[in-house]
């Protein structure tokens, strides 16, 4: 039997509508530290970071509670 | 070493460009995407992605097709002359291209300068019905990202020349949802070519593994030459046609333009002008610019004037580039005209970290990129600096260019 690949889970900032309230870097401090004006970066240095499974609802809860709307999910199956 | 495929007419007018290459067969459209899958054409703005490829990407209805002739780069100088010598090479070019998508929309995207040039084109191209698609002009702002796709679309939607975030490419939804394909209007001319010629005419010069010839930008001090080459053409060559210098070889070439990636001058005769040719020197052709900064310049002044002139140039929608572009920049004028030491090299390192990759286009990453490039290619010089002298300055003296080097090291 084969298992199904998991799907990888990434966090995409847009940019252009978020101001660095710093939600994110709060919810998930695994993925996000702040950069010196407040911004998170992605501890992993990458575009858009992978969410481990188990802070899958701590990224939901920030997708949801971003004052700026500006982070989404997205899914890839590399 | 130069060829003449895109300048080969007698002029612009549309009687020179038929005289010179026939009208576009009928049928041309039907088999455009395997002849451009064979011939290997890739596109010249500066990305390379296979031509060919993007085309077969648009399979939505309603699709939208863009020429984008917005050359925001301040060293190059390809796509207006093209545009001015060869309008109906790239409306041939857009006219294929879009009977193969079976577009609803034509736009040519292009500067002010290339406004009337187009619009000259477009009626006589009217009255001789040549085209099947009516082509709309949008004018492209000045700007350094006015040229980037999602800029593009957001223009021609009649919104403001700034990129946008992207989820999705704009392939499946660009311009207000349609599928959209935007090409340089290089690619386009080239298109019309291999419409007409076929595949294998358009391989037989240049480089297989990225075959045909390129227009580059031969960019020295205020001038600009614009040369029509084969890819693959060694760098050396290209650079000693314009004798740049005295002593024919530059202290230093930026390669790509301000995105780009600095070399040594003393590696020019080991780059060709193709991604294989350049890939051991962690460069890319680009969009074709081959600067040259003469040995009584110094590459650390020079980049850090550039960092400032990209740093103003950034849309300013987004944060770390916002902050971050003239913070590098500020670090590189210290680097370059003050005195140097392990703190500032640390710090500049982690700002082009900071940057890079973290904007919604790709502005700071390719600005980090030129940054970094510039850390490797000018290693010798920041040693210098540390020790208050400047190589340039010791290179060619006295001259405006390196006094403030000269008066550095005594503050």
């Amino acid at each position: 039997m084969t298992t199904p690949p998991t799907p990888c889970i990434r966090v995409h900032v847009d940019w252009t509508r978020c101001h660095g309230r710093g939600l994110c870097t709060e919810l998930l401090p695994r993925l996000f530290g702040r950069d010196d004006w407040g911004y998170p970066i992605a501890r992993d240095g990458a575009r858009e970071p992978e969410v481990p499974a188990s802070d899958l609802p701590e990224a939901r809860r920030a997708v949801a509670l971003c004052p700026r709307l500006a982070l989404s999910l997205r899914a890839d199956s590399v | 070493m130069t060829t003449s495929r895109l300048f080969a007419a007698d002029g612009p007018g549309l009687a020179e460009h038929l005289r010179q290459f026939g009208a576009l067969p009928d049928s041309a459209d039907a088999s455009l995407v395997s002849r451009l899958d064979q011939s290997g054409l890739t596109g010249r703005g500066g990305a390379g992605f296979p031509t060919g490829r993007k085309l077969a990407s648009i399979t939505g209805r309603k699709a939208v097709v863009i020429g984008n002739g917005a050359e925001g780069e301040p060293l190059s100088h390809k796509d207006a002359q093209l545009l001015s010598r060869s309008p109906h090479l790239v409306l041939d070019g857009l006219e294929v291209t879009a009977a193969a998508v079976s577009a609803d929309k034509v736009v040519m995207y292009v500067p002010a300068s290339a406004v009337s040039t187009i619009k000259r084109a477009l009626r006589e191209r009217a009255s001789a019905k040549v085209d099947r698609h009516r082509v709309t002009i949008i004018e492209a702002p000045d700007g350094f990202v006015a040229g980037e796709e999602s800029a593009v679309i957001r223009r021609v939607e009649g919104g403001p020349a700034l990129p946008r975030d992207r989820t999705v490419l704009a392939s499946t939804s660009g311009v207000r949802g349609r599928p959209t394909l935007v090409n340089n209007v290089e690619t386009l001319a080239h298109v019309a070519l291999i419409a007409r010629y076929g595949p294998q005419w358009f391989r037989s010069v240049g480089d297989p593994s990225e075959p045909g010839t390129m227009l580059v930008t031969l960019a020295a001090h205020e001038t600009r030459s614009v040369l029509e080459v084969p890819t693959g053409t060694q760098l050396g060559d290209l650079v000693g046609h314009v004798g740049v210098t005295d002593s024919g070889m530059p202290r230093a070439v930026l390669l790509g333009g301000y995105h780009g990636s600095w070399i040594p001058g003393t590696m020019i005769t080991e780059a060709r002008l193709s991604r294989a040719g350049l890939a051991h020197l962690g460069a890319s052709p680009g969009a074709g610019i081959i600067h040259t900064l003469p040995m009584n310049q110094c590459g650390l002044a020079r980049t850090a004037a550039i960092l400032g002139y990209l740093a103003d140039e950034g849309a300013r929608q987004c944060g770390p580039c916002l902050n971050g572009l003239p913070r590098l920049a500020r670090l590189f004028d210290v680097l370059a005209h003050r005195r140097v030491d392990e703190g500032l090299l640390a710090e500049v390192h982690r700002m082009i970290g900071v940057v890079d990759g973290r904007g919604s286009c790709r502005h700071p990453d390719g600005t980090a990129r030129m940054a970094r490039s510039a850390l490797d290619t000018f290693a010798a010089d920041i040693t210098h600096h540390r020790h208050s002298r400047c190589e340039a300055a010791l290179a060619s003296m006295p001259s405006t260019a390196h006094s403030r080097h000269q008066t550095s090291g005594t503050r």
